[in-house]
């Protein structure tokens, strides 16, 4: 699939697909990569997201046929990935208590121990779908269908950072402090959003995820100090 | 007058003024928003009357103005919604270059139209970039001053002024070219890329009603209240990119106008569009304020825009490329 949508007079959005399936997310990712690397001038931002790819361009240098033009032209340059297509991060997990206020609620949800839940999530390889909702926030997949609760009815109003949160068949990490309505079930002490770096964002489009569970003086040892 | 980096200490915060400038293109796929001015026509005005590149950083009002001390002399302009701006107790006017003194107090009053100004003082305000840009993205703690609105205490730097800006005082947009803030505000549509949900009588629906926009409101988006636009089937949808001006439908069938602090991704069905040339009026719209949504399509859409920016290029010119154009 190769839809061509405008989003807008100043966007548009290929599909590549109509589920969430790993290959054609890297389908997708790996086409955004290939409009990127065009350096073109006018497009302003290439964002990949599950099945499909949105094109921002400014609209006084690009018209809608002159660009869906160029990007059927690079579907065919486009290589023909196969997933993975990003690198793997070991992501360490304090599991349960007031770091995951949720994970008996979901232990309930899936019929097995809150041991067995933060094992069955750490056992499991996730694929960063797509960043969104908040800046560097990683959308990762495929929670076990047993374990995939849907979110809570009511956000809460501040999730702290760092909490590793499920909706659904999705896991997420919390970058910054937010409201959030995911059911939380640990927290890693990792700053997967240092906004003074130069590379701020640690999770890219692609990237695989592996948890690993910590306990408490681990969780203290890596947790970075706050500079005062 | 002598024209050092301006100095000004807030006395008063306003109800929400924050640093933007036109947006913080080339994060999204990390999830960063654009944030930046909602209304880009105002700020771009506002920049041009002080002799400013259009990118440079401005403070955006909204509804209640802030109180400003000047502790050196500037040149200031102020663009957009009417919150009843003066200097040391009187009036000036908006859409024009103003010489501020040393030691001046500049305040606002009552709101009389639009929703949201914009300072411009020459030489910028001087915030550190963040991925690329000045604006303040209060939900992340992102850019601007801290990553927040203003408050009493604040001190803003601003940048060099160019060196001569003496000429420009007095200097202001011609009133053929001020932008109607009228109510209903109308806005053109182009049918959204998930448009085939929806049937034909929900698009009737939604550019034949009168909505208006709801205390839940913010530069995020804007919930609007008014005739229920429904989808088709489930409403079932994967998440994917959003842009600001899409009018995204949730299962209420209350429609959601995404403004400039939007999440990237969203996983509403998008019904339609407002073009970037109307997205200026929409800026301007707060709660209480009514709208309508008329068909258009996408060559209508860029012959408006191109039609827009060629009238105000002719009018102030632009200091360097106004990049991005919407």
């Amino acid at each position: 699939m190769f839809r061509i949508l405008p989003l807008g007079d100043s966007a548009i959005t290929i599909e590549f697909g109509d589920q969430i399936d790993p290959k054609i997310n890297a389908r997708a990712i790996a086409f955004a990569k290939t409009v990127a690397d065009q350096e073109w001038n006018g497009i302003l931002d290439v964002v990949p997201t599950y099945r499909s790819v949105t094109v921002f361009f400014d609209p006084l240098q690009w018209n809608f046929s002159v660009l869906t033009n160029k990007l059927r032209t690079l579907r065919r340059l486009s290589p023909n990935v196969t997933e993975p297509n990003g690198s793997l991060h070991e992501i360490p997990v304090l599991y349960g208590g007031e770091w995951g206020p949720d994970l008996e609620a979901v232990a309930a949800f899936a019929g097995l121990t809150p041991a067995q839940v933060s094992a069955l999530h750490a056992s499991t390889r996730y694929r960063v779908y797509m960043l969104g909702f908040s800046p560097g926030f990683p959308y990762l997949g495929l929670v076990p269908e047993q374990m995939a609760m849907p979110r809570r009815s009511t956000p809460r109003t501040t999730v702290p950072a760092g909490s590793v949160g499920i909706a659904d068949r999705q896991t997420g990490i919390y970058p910054t402090a937010t409201p959030g309505g995911w059911r939380l079930i640990g927290r890693t002490p990792l700053d997967i959003y240092r906004k003074t770096g130069t590379d701020p964002f640690l999770l890219k489009p692609g990237d695989l995820v592996q948890f690993r569970p910590i306990d408490r003086k681990e969780f203290d040892r890596l947790k970075p100090r706050d500079i005062v | 007058m002598n024209h050092q980096p301006a100095h000004i200490i807030v006395v008063k915060g306003g109800w929400l003024t924050t640093v933007q400038d036109l947006g913080r293109y080339g994060y999204q796929h990390y999830g960063v928003p654009i944030s930046g001015a909602m209304d880009s026509f105002s700020t771009r005005v506002a920049n041009r009357l002080v002799g400013n590149s259009d990118c440079a950083a401005i403070l955006e009002l909204t509804l209640k103005g802030p109180e400003l001390k000047f502790e050196q002399d500037a040149i200031v302009a102020i663009t957009g919604a009417d919150l009843s701006p003066a200097i040391n107790g009187n009036s000036i006017p908006l859409w024009e270059s103003i010489a501020i003194q040393r030691g001046s107090l500049l305040s606002f009053g009552a709101q009389r139209a639009g929703s949201r100004a914009y300072l411009a003082i020459a030489g910028g305000i001087d915030v550190p970039l963040v991925l690329g840009s000045r604006s303040t993205h209060c939900a992340s703690q992102t850019g601007g001053l801290q990553g927040r609105p203003l408050k009493p205490g604040d001190i803003l730097s601003g940048g060099e002024p160019g060196r001569s800006v003496n000429h420009l005082i007095g200097k202001r947009l011609s009133d053929r070219l001020l932008p109607p803030y009228r109510r209903p505000a109308t806005l053109r549509v182009i049918p959204g890329p998930q448009r085939n949900l929806f049937s034909d009588t929900s698009l009737a629906t939604l550019t034949e009603a009168t909505y208006s926009v709801s205390p839940q409101s913010d530069r995020m988006g804007y919930r609007l209240t008014g005739p229920k636009v429904a989808g088709e089937g489930s409403m079932r949808f994967i998440s994917d990119g959003t842009t600001m001006g899409a009018l995204q439908v949730p299962p209420d069938g209350q429609p959601i106008l995404l403004m400039a602090d939007r999440q990237t991704t969203g996983g509403y069905p998008k019904i339609a569009v407002v073009i970037s040339a109307d997205l200026p009026l929409a800026a301007q719209l707060s709660p209480g304020d009514t709208v309508t949504f008329a068909p258009c399509t996408i060559a209508q859409a860029l012959t408006v825009l191109r039609k827009h920016h060629a009238q105000l290029d002719q009018a102030l010119p632009p200091r360097d490329t106004s990049f991005p154009s919407q």
